[in-house]
C-alpha cells in the first residue's frame, strides 16, 4: 500500500526528470535538424540521403538520448498515475523549451507568441492541479 | 500546409502512442522498486505487452514527423503547438482508458487551446 506522501514524492521526482530532459531533447533535435536543412523534398530517392544526414548529426543523438531518459521516467510514472494527469503536469516543459529556443538558439519570439506560451502554461497549471489517480488499480 | 499536416501527425500519432503505452504500463502494474535491475525488469516485462509495441510504432511516426517539422519551423513554435496533445490526451484518457476527466481539467484544456491559437497567430 503506497502512502499519499510517498505517491506524491515519487510522482514529483519523475516529473522533474521529465521537465528537464524533454525540453533539452527537443532543443537539441531542433538544432540538429536546422543544421541538416529544410526537408523540402519527399521524393523517395532523396530520403536515404536525408536520413543519413539526420543520423550523422551529434545533436540528433544527444537529443535522442535526452528524450529516452524522459521516456523511461514517463513509462515509470504512467504505471501509477493517470495519463490525463501526467501529460499536462509535465508540460511546464513547454516554457523551458521556449526559453531555451530564445536564449540558446536565438529564435525570434513575438509578444503574441510569448503570450500564447504563457496562456498554455496557465492552462497546464489548471489541469495539473488535479489528483494523480482517478481509476482503481487493477 | 505541409507544416500543419506534419504537426497533426505529431499530435495525433504521439497521443495515440502514449495512450497505448499507458494501457501497457497499467497492464504491467504499479512500479514500486526503483533499483536499476528492477527498472530494467519492468521495461522487459512491458516489452512483452502488444500495446507497448503499437504505442512505440505510433510514437516513432510522431518522432519522425517532429524531426521533419523541426527542419522547417522553430522549436519555440513547434513544441508549444504540440501542446494540443493535452486536448487529445484528455479525450483519449476519457474515451480509451476510462479516466475521469474533471470540469477543471477540461477548463485547463480549453485554456491550452486558446494559448496554442495565440502562438499560431503570433508566428505570422
Amino acid at each position: 500500500m503506497t502512502s499519499s506522501v510517498g505517491l506524491h514524492l515519487k510522482t514529483y521526482s519523475m516529473l522533474l526528470i521529465m521537465v528537464v530532459f524533454a525540453p533539452l531533447g527537443n532543443v537539441l533535435l531542433g538544432k540538429g535538424m536546422k543544421s541538416v536543412g529544410s526537408v523540402v523534398s519527399w521524393a523517395p530517392s532523396k530520403l536515404p540521403h536525408i536520413i543519413s544526414l539526420v543520423f550523422m548529426s551529434g545533436y540528433i543523438w544527444l537529443g535522442i538520448a535526452s528524450l529516452l531518459t524522459f521516456f523511461v521516467a514517463y513509462m515509470l510514472i504512467l504505471s501509477w498515475a493517470d495519463f490525463s494527469y501526467v501529460q499536462p503536469a509535465s508540460s511546464i516543459a513547454l516554457l523551458v523549451v521556449a526559453l531555451l529556443g530564445y536564449f540558446y538558439l536565438g529564435e525570434r519570439i513575438s509578444p503574441l507568441h510569448w503570450t500564447g506560451i504563457v496562456v498554455i502554461c496557465l492552462g497546464v497549471f489548471v489541469v495539473g492541479n488535479t489528483p494523480p489517480r482517478t481509476t482503481e488499480v487493477r | 500546409m505541409r507544416e500543419a499536416l506534419l504537426l497533426f501527425l505529431v499530435v495525433a500519432s504521439g497521443t495515440g502512442g502514449e495512450i497505448c503505452v499507458t494501457r501497457a504500463m497499467k497492464h504491467v502494474g504499479e512500479v514500486t522498486d526503483f533499483r536499476t535491475l528492477a527498472v530494467v525488469r519492468v521495461i522487459l516485462r512491458a516489452m512483452k505487452v502488444p500495446w507497448m509495441w503499437i504505442g512505440i510504432s505510433m510514437m516513432a511516426l510522431a518522432f519522425f514527423s517532429l524531426l521533419a517539422v523541426l527542419s522547417i519551423e522553430n522549436v519555440s513554435f513547434v513544441v508549444p503547438v504540440t501542446a494540443l496533445n493535452y486536448a487529445a490526451g484528455a479525450l483519449g484518457g476519457k474515451f480509451f482508458l476510462g479516466e475521469r476527466v474533471t470540469p477543471r481539467r477540461w477548463a485547463g484544456v480549453l485554456i491550452v487551446c486558446i494559448g496554442v491559437t495565440l502562438v499560431w497567430l503570433g508566428k505570422r
